[in-house]
């Protein structure tokens, strides 16, 4: 069962909290449109799904950061950027900002089955945000890791998060993690959100005035199956 | 020997053809089944399927019928001049893709279906079309099954003898393949070149099979 309804700044981090089994996955595909739930999903003045429509995954602008490394595996990791670069709609994107800040530099020409579990998600990262996304999903991105490559990789994601300005919704069951990133928490329990940010409260908390909140990222999805 | 040169140039011609027009038709078929959870799929299976248990005189009857002067289908050839297909290089080809269709299907079929959905979620999240990630994800993702299907359906295209034979009728030059002109050396009582002949289609055999099994263990490993 999924029964989830929330509203956000589309901006910041906002970790989706739970314990496993509490949906926050088929939440996150829902939002992707990997998986088709009942209900709507906005981001800022895009409708992604509504009651008539449901934009293929293809069309959204989302980047998604999968648990497992879900690199393409016929392709180098330069290869593996590039792909997500051709099909960004020509957006500009800093690439050799981006390729320095994840530490990708020396990884450039190599084939993806020789990274390590660190390596493929920084690389992961970086395809998704090169992709120009409106907002990145990550899907407990870090929970494969060793407590070094969390350390390392995490403070990249709060500097990028920062500069970029772009909204994440950040799935974790990891208290350090959320810690460390999370602007707001929505914590999700069997399928229903049962702690949800005052937005006003929330709001003058992130430092931000409700002037300042530039867009919403709204979702209400339901469904029958067991997330 | 002019006669032997003109049965391998026709066997090569032969399984090189039927090898490329197979990849071409397999891999939409293959595609489907690894895709669909129609309840087609089981029937299509089975179709597909056909070409290996049933005996190559059956099918090449069934064939021999199907592209002969009376057949509903050659009228559709008519307007191009065309009566029958049998006894040409063409019937050949045709009788060869439907007895080596499994063959390309089923290694074309599994390495779709080991890609699993995470590939085609990934290249959705890039925004790539589902064509586009037919090309860019699935098909190199896939080329083991694709290289293993090419030598299966060569090395099986030129072990054929009961449907080339029913629907090419040996015509030397022009449908005679190897393994008939063997059986023809050894109706003529040619014993030593029925022997080179036979040794060099059984080394050809196994130097196929290891370049399969070598294929799998380099990319299996690759892919692990």
């Amino acid at each position: 069962m999924l029964d989830a309804a929330f509203s956000v700044p589309a901006q910041g981090v906002t970790a989706i909290w739970g314990p496993s089994g509490s949906g926050k996955t088929t939440l996150l595909c829902a939002i992707a449109g990997l998986t088709r739930l009942e209900g709507h999903v906005k981001i800022g003045a895009d409708v992604w799904q509504d009651g008539q429509r449901f934009v293929p995954v293809h069309k959204r602008r989302v980047g998604y950061v999968f648990q497992e490394a879900s690199l393409l595996p016929h392709l180098s990791v330069r290869g593996n950027l590039d792909f997500a670069i051709k099909r960004n709609g020509g957006h500009r994107v800093d690439f050799d900002g981006l390729v320095e800040r994840l530490k990708l530099t020396t990884l450039l020409s190599r084939s993806v089955g020789k990274l390590s579990g660190g390596e493929r998600q920084r690389v992961a990262l970086a395809r998704a945000l090169v992709s120009a996304p409106e907002i990145l999903l990550m899907d407990e991105p870090l929970s494969s890791l060793d407590g070094e490559a969390k350390a390392e990789i995490v403070p990249m994601i709060a500097t990028l998060s920062r500069e970029t300005g772009l909204p994440i919704l950040y799935v974790s069951h990891d208290a350090y993690e959320v810690e460390r990133l999370a602007d707001r928490i929505l914590r999700l329990s069997k399928g229903r959100i049962i702690d949800m940010p005052d937005m006003a409260f929330n709001a003058s908390l992130d430092g931000l005035t409700e002037g300042q909140i530039r867009a919403l990222a709204e979702a209400a999805l339901k469904a029958g199956i067991k997330g | 020997m002019t006669d032997l040169a003109s049965a391998i140039r026709v066997t090569i011609s032969l399984a090189a053809v039927t090898t490329l027009c197979l990849l071409v038709i397999a891999t939409p078929i293959g595609w489907w089944l690894s895709r669909s959870r129609n309840l087609f799929k089981d029937i299509v299976t089975a179709v597909v399927a056909l070409p290996i248990v049933l005996p190559p005189t059956v099918l090449g009857f069934y064939l021999l019928v199907a592209m002969g002067p009376k057949s509903p289908l050659m009228d559709l050839l008519h307007p191009f001049g065309i009566r029958t297909l049998n006894f040409s290089f063409a019937g050949l080809v045709i009788g060869s893709i439907v007895y080596s269709l499994p063959f390309a299907v089923q290694p074309i079929r599994n390495a779709f279906e080991s890609l699993g959905q995470r590939p085609f979620d990934v290249a959705a999240t890039l925004r790539a079309s589902p064509l586009d990630t037919f090309f860019t994800v699935a098909i190199p993702m896939a080329r083991k099954g694709f290289l293993t299907a090419a030598l299966l359906v060569f090395a099986h295209t030129v072990g054929e003898f009961g449907v080339v034979l029913m629907i090419g009728g040996a015509i030397p030059g022009k449908t005679e393949v190897v393994s008939i002109r063997i059986w023809q050396m050894v109706e003529q009582l040619d014993w030593p070149n029925a022997h080179r002949l036979a040794g060099g289609l059984l080394v050809f055999a196994f130097a196929m099979l290891l370049s399969l099994l070598l294929i799998d263990r380099r990319w299996g490993a690759k892919h692990a």
